[in-house]
């Protein structure tokens, strides 16, 4: 937005705003014109919320539903999708994730959700390191050849995953790790759209701190990691709960990269149920429960840590 | 560049233009000439730094693709060593059987194109308008509890799309909770993943124009490039229908956050401006809302069309290409050739054609977005109004 001509905020008008709304929590928006017409206003105001409370609502009714029928039996859920009370109420669909008996086949959740914690856990410590090494070389270190990388990267940034699919298998395949759990974590140890995040961070840090650290003889590993790394906490967090969103929900990679169930986690675990058991019943609470489960450390991450998510959408959009 | 880095302004900072990265690093080179007694030092660092993202993107981004272009080139059924002479190499058969010669594997290539050519043409326009029109309802001055409507427009697009599947393939299933509504309105819902049916077939059908079971026989008997016309011009299937429904359910939220961060800029003084000379919020809103978007709202448009060229979690769980191939893409068609039928050289292929299709999307969004960087014409407009306003 660089064409618009910066404007005066929210906060050098502070006198537009007090005397109309005086009850309202601060917002970052300055004071609307005095259009006369107030109860047209008034009425477009009600339809207004009307409409986005409807929208809303059709936005939360699926995850309502989940919810909801995840603690109802069979054929409950088969007659009664659209109800909200669960009648019979049932914990059958959690026992039998859990494997604690219940009726049907176990479904190995205990499998999916191991692995999935496994390679969440991998994959985010070494995005986070590795991503901040390498944004900070970008950034900060001269050596030869890095613009040439940067280029690269960026170029690298724009290859659809799914154009890879077919490619990656190919090269797990000629390494001789395919079908492990190397093959799984190892390719998504780095990833362009987080280096560039970082490199971008570490381009807005002052640079007088480490050239003191550099000063008083401190090596460049030891500024980066006691002077420099400390200083990036909030690009850290936003790094580290993307990096867990994404390798939590990761499922094209580790399709590519597997093929025992030994190493199925939720995404993929979950797809085979799903998909491949459209014959063998419906079994909707089970499916939807784990389904649900699934969702569910996502969920309490975007509800804690709100603000990174958006950061990163604003930030990171090129990552799609 | 500074853009970039503060994260303030900036709305969803496209990648950078090659040519950005080099003006930044000579001019701190430049600068750093005096220090040169720590440059021999900081190469052999920088390097250090670099190596595992050098190793793993190289290794399994770069690698993959030079690879990928290889097989695309031979008939190989993945069981040899690609390198050797166990694999026949069959030059670029395997492109001119997806895209020029007649037949069955060309027939297949086409329809997930036609499928996915409906997809992007309903959900490109579909998720940019919804977006826009949730950011600008939200960022509302008059209205309260903003963040809470922020919150419930985006939790979708941070779900898993496995899980998200599993959920829309219970609400849409026959007797399903989609269904159950229609019902409420006194629609009877169809059989939503088993009808392949084109959408535009079956709207004509139920105004009597066509039978959709009847194929008009001038459109039946011609075709193009492997489908008859009555194929091309069917529309999405109502198959399609859930999967599009449901990426806009999704995807809208991502791109509202863009276009809020976005409205926040425009400068809400210009608005006021065209209020008091008496224009109605409509026309403020058209006139010099919109053109203030023009750059982010082009932005969600290629943003988009990428997006939409890669579907495939949604395909896989719910529909895996059926009923009547109907939901099938390029993205799926190439997995399933590779790991289902074992013809990677055709999944390659397949591959790279998605990939020219994707990377022409992306080519068009860097050069217009570098565009956005010069001054252009809504920057003059930006004054004429802003000289009015004061």
């Amino acid at each position: 937005m660089s064409t618009v001509p910066t404007t005066p905020s929210a906060r050098k008008t502070p006198t537009a705003r007090r005397p109309r709304t005086p009850a309202h929590t601060p917002t970052s928006t300055p004071a609307g014109p005095r259009v006369p017409g107030g109860t047209g206003r008034r009425v477009l105001l009600v339809v207004l919320y009307l409409l986005l409370t409807g929208i809303g609502l059709l936005y939360l009714l699926p995850f309502a539903i989940q919810i909801v029928t995840s603690f109802k039996t069979d054929p409950d859920a088969a007659a009664n999708p659209l109800s909200l009370i669960p009648n019979p109420f049932s914990l059958d669909s959690y026992r039998r994730l859990f494997g604690l008996g219940g009726t049907g086949d176990a479904v190995p959740f205990s499998t999916w959700l191991g692995n999935s914690v496994l390679v969440t856990l991998f994959i985010t410590a070494g995005r986070v390191f590795f991503d901040s090494l390498a944004g900070y070389a970008l950034a900060r270190l001269d050596f030869r050849g890095r613009n040439l990388l940067f280029s690269g990267l960026l170029t690298v940034m724009s290859v659809p995953g799914v154009v890879l699919l077919i490619p990656k298998f190919l090269v797990l395949n000629q390494l001789g790790i395919f079908d492990t759990y190397a093959a799984m974590i190892v390719p998504l140890l780095v990833d362009a759209a987080g280096v560039f995040i970082m490199r971008q961070f570490f381009l807005s840090v002052p640079k007088e701190v480490e050239e003191a650290a550099r000063i008083d003889g401190a090596s460049i590993f030891r500024t980066f990691w006691s002077v420099v790394l400390p200083m990036a906490k909030p690009a850290l967090i936003t790094l580290t709960i993307l990096s867990f969103q994404g390798s939590w929900n990761e499922f094209t990679h580790f399709l590519v990269a597997t093929q025992s169930p030994q190493y199925q986690t939720l995404t993929t675990g979950l797809a085979s149920f799903v998909s491949g058991s459209l014959s063998s019943g419906t079994q909707y609470p089970l499916k939807l429960t784990a389904a649900l489960l699934a969702t569910l450390p996502v969920a309490v991450l975007f509800f804690v840590f709100q603000r990174h998510f958006v950061r990163s959408a604003n930030s990171g959009a090129v990552k799609e | 560049m500074s853009q970039y880095g503060s994260g303030s302004g900036s709305v969803a900072a496209p990648p950078a233009p090659p040519g950005g990265g080099g003006t930044g690093g000579t001019g701190r080179r430049a600068r750093r000439g005096s220090a040169s007694g720590i440059k021999g030092r900081q190469g052999m660092w920088g390097w250090l730094f670099v190596s595992p993202m050098v190793l793993v993107l190289g290794l399994f981004l770069l690698l993959p693709i030079g690879m990928a272009l290889w097989v695309s080139l031979l008939n190989w059924n993945g069981q040899s060593n690609p390198f050797t002479g166990a694999a026949d190499f069959v030059g670029v058969d395997n492109y001119s059987n997806v895209l020029t010669n007649d037949g069955l594997d060309r027939t297949l290539f086409m329809t997930s194109v036609r499928n996915n050519l409906y997809f992007v043409l309903l959900v490109v326009p579909l998720q940019t308008i919804l977006a826009l029109a949730l950011a600008v309802a939200v960022n509302s001055r008059r209205i309260k509890g903003k963040s809470i409507f922020r919150t419930i427009f985006y939790f979708p697009s941070v779900t898993s799309s496995i899980a998200i599947s599993t959920v829309f393939l219970f609400l849409f299933q026959g007797s399903g909770a989609v269904n159950a509504l229609l019902k409420w309105v006194g629609i009877t819902g169809p059989k939503w993943f088993t009808d392949a049916n084109g959408l535009v077939w079956t709207l004509l059908g139920g105004l009597g124009i066509v039978d959709p079971d009847k194929p008009a026989a001038a459109l039946a008997s011609n075709g193009f490039l492997g489908l008859s016309w009555w194929d091309w011009l069917s529309g999405p299937s109502i198959a399609m229908c859930t999967i599009i429904v449901l990426v806009v359910w999704t995807s809208s939220g991502t791109y509202m956050l863009i276009f809020l961060a976005a409205l926040q800029d425009v400068p809400a003084e210009l608005e006021e401006a065209a209020l008091l000379d008496g224009a109605s919020r409509w026309q403020s809103f058209r006139n010099v809302t919109i053109p203030a978007l023009r750059p982010v709202i082009f932005l969600v448009v290629t943003l988009g069309l990428i997006g939409s060229w890669q579907i495939f979690d949604a395909v896989y769980v719910m529909s895996q290409g059926a009923p009547g191939n109907t939901t099938l893409t390029p993205a799926f068609l190439s997995y399933t050739a590779g790991f289902q039928d074992s013809e990677y050289g055709r999944a390659a292929a397949i591959a790279f054609i998605l990939l020219a299709i994707i990377m022409v999307m992306t080519l068009i969004q860097r050069v217009v977005l570098r565009d956005r960087d010069k001054p252009v014409r809504t920057g003059r407009r930006f004054g004429a109004i802003r000289r009015r306003a004061s």
